[in-house]
This record gives structure tokens, sequence and C-alpha cells, in this order.
């Protein structure tokens, strides 16, 4: 099955069952997480469910296209059903057979991982799920977003797609994956740009601008939350966390800073958050 | 007699929480029980990754009726005291009995609590024990999670399976209803299985591929994981954590042989089995010559219809990506010197009061050389220039480095292990790649202590700064708290002191560690620290630390069955600062007093201080003891000269030469740290001591007599205060 054939599957999978499918989010971002279709429909008592694949940015992990499992830019895929249905599991370990996995050839296991993001105020309980020892999904009840209790409780599923697919393909290296199923590889289409984007994560961005972008971001956020619109600062949120991991990739934030960083931008996250909480009318 | 089953199905609990889960449910279930008045009989308690079950084996079918009978007021007393006494036991006034109370009519109430079907009391406990249940972590979920009052469990709970007997026990909690329906394994087997009663659940559960009893999985994994070795000629490992773990994640185990690529055991054997065990929960294995074998076992959960080939072929990729990780890793750290290394120790805070972890290893570098080169304390004195200071040096510099490999970054555990590695890669000599490999032991009590002398001063510097550091700037253990770790230091001091015979003056090693400490605040802040010195430091400072040691010291002794009222008695006569002096006179004493002379002397030495305190002879103020004491030294020796102007009895005579014999040989054996002499010097005393006390009134009318054999007790006293103070001895 081809990479795409894996998401082709999943959309048509969690489509039968009532997900709303969307596209990616058109901003950088480093987990499916950061979605607002995850984010901040966690937040409220409306029944929300959708499933999206999203590009993941993590420009620290980039290693010049020559690590066969490391990149700075993946694939997530990423299903949200709220509140979390009783059959949450069962409908999970269905779409593994959809895409192919059997699980009475594969051993399929929950192992204990709570997630917890400082950035975006949130923490769960859940599991990774390991198929014969590998971590292929992040299981997550989520139990609070921005800091507030989630009413009622979401349960997020994010896949692994180039892991998923290279267990599914049986490749070493995530370049040699079969994308369209009919020859054409990732490595076709990613190698180079793992080549110049780590390349430009790494060296050659400018951390002057980086700080400088960093800053409008936050300010920015800032003047939308003035302006009580709770969306765009949430995008502005966005943007300095994922300046801020530039920035870290070109090694310019020191220890000591890294945390004032990062409360910076978890106050942003959770501002935007009790912020779309008011507009919504929803108390905490 | 009949027997109940509760099962509590959820989703996959944490293996890590299985154990206190099933003592925490069986606790609970015997605490309701007991309330309702049921002995709880004989329990079983199982878990697997999906359920919690309890059997309970002989209950009766209804508890005991009781009669309880309450007395109230007297007959007579105001109305508004019986009507209360009324509503307290829930009984109208003319259900009351007048009965005799020694001659006068007093009410009583008696109530009569009939038996309850045992079925009603299990019904109200599950819900109860359900609600109770202290899970280290817990969760809301599904519908019900709109309200954040809903039900928490530690992962959702989604059935209750309730049998007394053959019988549905009834019970609802948060929208969830006990039923007689559980599920098998989740895989092996589709849809419910019934439950006919707790004589049936095992098997039935088995015959759905799930062992429901923990112990059994436990052997199998066990036992199945050596045979999986055996059968490639290797020998498992044996790893009883890995066990229990395994047998957490598993209701069906299966272990299964995998291997990987030879080339990567050129990694340190302690990374590979690392990786294997926390990233995997794999068992290593060795071969038959004991060297590492390429090979695993891994455990499964289900009985794979290709027998476990798909099986062990993905977990030998997974095993292998993390191996080419860490020999990754491992290359990548070696490219860079541990002397390059050890820079960016300046971009990591070892305490924001203390500076970072390089300015600490320049501390400890500091200290290391210094205790190497004072004089007399147990090491091979060193001067700068020679191998012993080069090494310590060398040593202590490069000790943290590792803290910035990424090997230590993905596997903190082996912080010292990996600097000792790679020392020994980069040609260091065997005794700083030791000293830095060992650096952080003793670890607790038991580890192993170290002795190379390189090891043993890189390793006390690390641990003094630490400890005198935190000291300094208040950071001090309190009760349960002890975030650094203060007393496993302590700790550390103490053993690695006692096993190398090291003589440290504890006052002048935390003033050499302090003013180390206070150079660099006094570089944080950029000011001079003199204000900071008077606030902070001085004498609180060393009697804190002494003292400290002193506390541990009595932990640290107390199972070798050193008493710590004895530990008082040398430490409260002055001998503070050297722990290794502390210990011996320390066993000498005891050794003394828990013979009879030993008993005897402590018995009349308590007899002479009773006396003198209530004659309030010199040093009866407690407050002033010390003074006191000097006060009857001063007395004591002019005693010696003085001429008595009455003859002395014959048993005062015999204790004052007692004294002058006895009193030179005490001072003399302990200043050559002969503390057995000076016991024996002091035995001496005994019979003298007993004689006086027998033959001559200390409380004469003649003031003269009374003065001089008051301070001849006193003599007697500060004789024995020579070897130690013995009112801080019991019995």
């Amino acid at each position: 099955m081809g990479f795409q054939q894996i998401i082709l599957k999943l959309h048509e999978y969690w489509s039968d069952r009532g997900c709303v499918i969307l596209q990616p989010y058109d901003m950088e971002m480093g987990a499916g997480t950061f979605h607002t279709a995850t984010t901040l429909r966690a937040l409220g008592p409306d029944p929300w469910n959708a499933a999206f694949a999203q590009p993941c940015r993590r420009p620290t992990d980039g290693r010049y296209g020559e690590n066969p499992n490391r990149l700075q830019h993946y694939y997530q895929y990423q299903v949200v059903l709220k509140p979390s249905p009783p059959d949450i599991q069962q409908l999970y370990l269905d779409s593994l057979t959809a895409i192919g996995i059997d699980p009475m050839l594969h051993d399929i296991r929950f192992v204990e991982d709570d997630w917890e993001s400082p950035t975006l105020g949130a923490w769960g309980l859940g599991w990774e799920v390991w198929c014969d020892g590998m971590e292929v999904t992040q299981f997550t009840y989520f139990q609070q977003m921005g800091g507030f209790d989630c009413k009622p409780v979401a349960g997020e599923l994010t896949y692994g797609l180039e892991r998923l697919a290279m267990y599914i393909q049986g490749v070493d290296s995530v370049y040699d994956l079969d994308f369209n199923g009919n020859g054409v590889t990732y490595g076709e289409i990613f190698l180079d740009n793992e080549k110049q984007m780590s390349e430009w994560n790494f060296e050659v961005a400018d951390t002057e601008t980086l700080f400088d972008l960093f800053n409008k971001a936050a300010s920015e956020c800032e003047n939308c939350l003035e302006a009580k619109l709770p969306i765009p600062a949430y995008e502005q949120a966005i943007k300095a966390s994922h300046v801020f991991n530039l920035l870290q990739a070109r090694g310019v934030i020191s220890v000591q800073e890294r945390a004032s960083y990062m409360g910076r931008v978890r106050d942003l996250a959770k501002g935007s958050c009790e912020a779309y909480m008011a507009k919504n009318g929803w108390a905490a | 007699m009949t027997d109940f089953l509760l099962e509590l199905l959820s989703e996959e609990i944490p293996a890590r929480m299985q154990a206190k889960a099933r003592a925490d449910l069986e606790r609970l279930f015997v605490a309701q029980m007991e309330e309702a008045g049921l002995n709880a009989g004989e329990i079983t308690v199982y878990s697997t990754p999906r359920r919690l079950a309890l059997i309970a084996k002989n209950l009766p079918q209804q508890t005991e009726a009781v009669s309880e009978e309450s007395k109230g007021p007297p007959d007579g007393a105001p109305d508004q005291a019986v009507d209360g006494f009324c509503r307290k036991n829930g009984v109208t006034r003319d259900q009351l009995e007048v009965r005799d109370v020694k001659g006068r009519p007093t009410y009583f109430a008696v109530i009569n609590r009939p038996g309850r079907d045992t079925k009603d009391v299990l019904a109200a406990a599950i819900p109860a024990i359900i609600r109770a249940f202290p899970w280290p972590k817990s969760m809301r979920w599904g519908d019900a999670s709109l309200s954040t009052e809903s039900l928490r469990w530690v992962r959702p709970l989604s059935g209750i399976v309730a049998l007394f007997g053959e019988d549905l026990v009834e019970c609802e909690i948060d929208g969830l209803t006990s039923g007689t329906e559980t599920v098998g394994h989740r895989f092996h087997h589709q849809g419910s299985i019934t439950i006919g009663s707790a004589a049936d659940y095992a098997d039935k559960l088995r015959a759905a591929h799930v062992l429901v009893d923990h112990e059994e999985r436990q052997d199998i994994v066990r036992a199945g994981a050596a045979k999986a070795a055996a059968e490639g000629g290797l020998e498992l490992v044996e790893d009883e954590g890995l066990v229990i773990e395994n047998a957490g994640l598993t209701e069906w185990p299966v272990p299964l042989l995998g291997g990987f690529d030879p080339a990567f055991l050129d990694v340190p054997e302690e990374v590979i089995q690392l990786t294997a065990r926390v990233n995997q929960k794999y068992f290593i294995c060795r071969d038959k010559s004991g060297k590492l074998a390429p090979n695993f076992v891994c455990t499964a959960n289900i009985e794979a219809t290709d027998g476990g080939q798909a099986i062990v072929a993905g977990n030998e990729k997974v095993l292998a990506a993390r191996l080419s990780d860490a020999k990754f890793f491992w290359e990548l750290d070696q490219k860079t010197p541990l002397e390059d290394h050890a820079k960016k120790l300046g971009n990591i805070v070892f305490h924001e009061k203390l500076g970072t972890v390089a300015d600490k290893v320049e501390r400890v570098a500091k200290l290391a050389e210094w205790l190497v080169s004072l004089e007399g304390n147990g090491f091979d004195q060193s001067s700068p220039g020679d191998a012993l200071h080069r090494e310590v040096t060398e040593a202590a510099r490069l000790c943290k480095a590792d803290l910035v490999t990424e090997m230590v970054g993905e596997f903190p555990d082996l912080q010292g292990l990996m600097g000792g590695y790679y020392a020994e890669k980069q040609g260091k000599s065997e005794a700083v790649a030791n000293a830095i490999r060992d650096h952080y032991k003793p670890v607790g009590q038991g580890d192993e202590v170290p002795t190379d002398p390189v090891t043993v001063a890189v390793s006390l510097a690390d641990k003094l700064d630490t400890l005198v550091g935190f000291f300094v700037i208040k950071e001090r253990p309190t009760g349960s708290k002890d975030p650094f770790a203060l007393r496993r230091a302590a700790l550390g001091i103490i053993e690695l002191v006692l096993a190398n015979s090291l003589r440290l003056d504890l006052d002048y090693v935390t003033a050499k560690a302090s003013n180390l400490i206070l150079r660099t605040i006094e570089k944080m802040s950029g000011s001079q620290s003199d204000s900071w010195i008077s606030e902070h430091l001085g004498e609180e400072l060393f009697r804190a630390v002494p003292d400290f040691f002193v506390d541990r010291l009595k932990v640290q002794q107390k199972g070798a069955g050193v008493r710590h009222d004895i530990i008082d008695a040398i430490v409260s006569s002055g001998q503070r600062d050297d722990i290794v002096l502390i210990l011996a006179r320390v066993k000498a004493l005891q050794a003394f007093v828990e013979t009879e002379d030993g008993t005897n002397l402590l018995a009349g030495y308590k007899r002479a201080s009773n006396i003198l305190k209530k004659e309030s002879a010199p040093g009866a103020d407690p407050e002033s003891r010390a003074e006191g004491a000097a006060d009857a030294l001063g007395s004591a020796s002019s005693a010696e000269h003085v001429a008595l102007s009455y003859t002395p009895e014959p048993a005062e005579q015999a204790l004052i030469d007692a004294l002058d014999a006895a009193q030179p040989q005490v001072g003399t054996a302990i200043g050559k740290e002969a503390f057995t002499d000076a016991m024996s010097a002091l035995a001496a005393l005994r019979a003298p001591i007993d004689r006086f006390f027998d033959d001559v009134t200390v409380n004469d009318e003649d003031q003269e007599k009374r003065a001089a054999r008051l301070a001849l007790l006193a003599r007697f006293r500060d004789a024995v205060h020579q070897v130690a103070d013995f009112s801080k001895i019991e019995g």
C-alpha cells in the first residue's frame, strides 16, 4: 500500500464513521495537536469528530536527509473524537486492519504514555500504541487544554504515517517509501527538501529576523486578544511557537532563556484558549 | 457460605500500577466488609492489563443481627434531654426502657439491627470501592465527562462483573451497571463471555486466552524467556522487574527470541541492555562464555498465526533502529574529547544560586586537590606535579563532561559510566577513567564504596561541594523532603571516609568547601560577599554541617548495632569533627558500657552526677554545663594537691588514689587514640567508686568534709567525661 493510499484509506475509514475530513492547516506547526481542529475544538461542550493529515515541522529533528527515520518535516494523521466514544479503542484497531495490519499476525499493545504539552497548557492520559515493539500511534484522552478542563473529554489519535508506511511496506528508510503505490518514492519528493531545510534551519536562517518575527508574532497575538479575536490570536501563538523552534535549531537560545521563551508561548496559547472560551460564552 | 467475584474491566492499566491496585482493591474491600460487620474471609486478587479482579471465599448470606444499647439520662431528667437522646438514637419515647443504674432509674435505648443480606452490602460496597480507589493518576472520559464531577478511573472503566454465588450483585456507578458478562483476549476472542460464578471465572477466561492470575503469567514469562534463550543456545540475563512488567502488559504472554547485528556489540554492554530494557522491555542474553549475545527475548501478547515470525522481525527492526541510534551517539560522542564536552557545562545550571555545572566542576577540582594535599588525612599526601595530584585534577575536571554527551542525554542513568568509557577510549589513565566512572558512588547504602584514591578524592569532593553548597544557601532537608538528596550525599561521604579510614576535620573541610562556594556566589552577583557571609555563614554553618553528619552517622550505623546514645555521649564530649575518631571512640565505649565494669561505672557516674546536681555543685546548672565542667576540673586538679584538713576515710582515700592513677592514664590513652586502653583505665575506678558510696557519707555535718567529698565526686565525673559524656548514655 502506497503512502498516499494509507492516507486515503484512513480518510475513507474515518469519513465512514462520521468524521469531518479536513485538509492540513496552512501554517507551520510542530504537531497535529496544534491544528485548531484539535486544540480549540477540544474546548467547550460541542461534539466534534474530525480527521486530517497534518505536516509537522520540527527543525531540530532535521538530519540533512541522512538519517533513515528522522526528518524535520513529516506527516501525522490525526483523529479527534469528542466526546470520546466508548468503543474508541476498537475503532482505532479496526482502522489498523483497514490499512493492512493484521492483529493476529502482529503484536499490538497499549503501553502507558501520558501526554503533556507545556506550550499548550495541556495534558491527557493514554498510551503509545505498539506494533511489534514499534510506537505507531499516540492515543490520548485530553483532560485539560489551555489550562481548562475538557468538558467533555476528547479522544485524540495521532498516527505516525511514515513509520506506519515503512512498516507496512517493509522498508528500512523513509526515503525508500513508495509514495503513490506506483513507484514514486518519498525520497524523490522530499529528500531535497530535507537537505535544504536542514541547512536553512541549522545554519542559514537569519537569527535577527527570527527574533524579530518572534516578537512581532507575540505582539500581534496580544493585539488580537485585545480585539477579542481568539482564532487569529491562536494563529500568531502557533507562529511564535514555530519561530521559537527555529531559534532553538539555530542554537541561539541558552538553556536559561529557553524556559522563559516557552513560558511566553504558553501564555499566548493559553490566552487564546481563554479568549476562545469567553467568545463562545463557555464557563471554565 | 458463598463466594463473591468482582471484576473491574478497564482499558489498559499501566503495568507499573497493577501491584498496588491489587493491594488497594483488597484493602478497600476488607474495609467495606468490616464496616458492615462481615468477616471478609479468604481473598484473592488478580490483575491483567485490562482487569482487576477479586474473589472472596465463604461469605455468609447475611450479616449478623446486632443489638446495641445506649445509656441515656436518668428518669426525671428534663424533657429536652430525653427527647434529644431519643432523636440521637432514632427511637420514640415509649420505646425507651428504664433500668436501675446504681440505684438510679435510668433511660436506655435498645436498638436492634437485623442482619442485612450480604448481597445488599456488596451492592453498596462496589460503587464505594470504585469511587475511593487511589490511582496515582486518574482521568475522565466519554459523555459523562461533560461534568468534571464524573467518575475518575485510571483509564476508562468499561465493565463490572459482580457475582455472589451465582447471583448478580446489582449495582450502578455513573451509568455503568454490573452484569455477568466480560470480554476475553482482545484479539484471540470475539464477543462476550458469561461468567457463572467465582468458581468458573479463571477457567472461562483461560478458554478465551486470558490468564487472569498475574503470578501465572509471570511464571510463563520467566520460564518462557529462559526457554526461548536456551533454545538459541544462550543464557537469559534474569530480570525480575522485566518479568513483572511484561506480565503486566500481556493477558497471554508468549516469549520470543530475536536477534540483532553483532556489529552493535561494539557499543558498551550497559547501553545495549538499557536500550533493550527501558525502551523495548526486552530481556538480553549471554552466550556460553558469558559474553553478551546479539539476541533478545521479547514478550508478545498473542500466539500469532505465523508462529511469531512477523512479530520477531518487527521487533528486530525496532531494536536495530534504536541500537543504530546508540551506536551513532557512541561514535559521535567520541569525536569530541571530554575536555571539549566539559566546556559546554557552562550552559547547564547546577542551581541558580550555586552557578553552572562548570562552576561546580571547578570547585570540585580545587577541593579534591586540596583534600589530597592535606597532611595525615589518610591519602598518600601529594603535592602539585606528582601523579596523584595530576590524576585527581584531571578526573575532577572531566567527571561531569559526559552530561552533555548524546548518550547520557538519551540515557541519563549512564552518567559516569559513559564518561569512564570515553576517558578510556581517549587514552586516559585507568585511575582517571575509573574516577570518572565511579565518582557518583556510593549511591545509597549497600552500594560499592570506592577505594582507589583518585576516585575517593573526586567522589568526596563532589559530595562535599553539593552538601555544603546547599547548606550554605539554606536548601536543607526537612522532614521527608530532601530534594537535593543531601542525606544520600552525607551517607556517601561517611561511607567513603570510613571505608578508607580518612581523617578529615569536618570544620576545616566545611570551611574550605564553603569558601569555594562563596567565590562562585561572588562571581555570579559580581559583588563582595562579606555581608552575605556574615548573614549566611559563620557559626551556624559549622554547627549545622557536623550535626547533620552525626545524625546520618547514627542512621548509617544503626544496622551495625551501634547505639545512638553512645554516639551522642562521644559527640557531646567534644569529639565531633572527625568521623573515623568518633566511631572508634563510640565502638570502644559501647563495648565497655556493655561489660559489668561499664554498667557499674555508669551507675556510679549517675549517682555521683545526681548528688552533684542536688547539691548545686559546680556544673549543676545544665545551661552552663560545659563551663561547670571546666570549673570542676579546676577544683579537681587542685584537690590533688591541697592537703585535706581531716584524715580521709579509707574508701575516700582509695578513690583519690584511683583517680590520681587513672586520670593521666585516660588522658594519655585518648591522646594516642588507644580508646580501649582508656576504657580499661576508667574501669579501674569502678571498685573504688562503689566502695566510696558504700562506706562514705558525702553529706557530712562537717562542711569541710562535705565540700571536699563533693569536689571528689566532681573530679570523678570529670575523669569519666574525659572519655565521654556519660549523662547521654541510656540505662
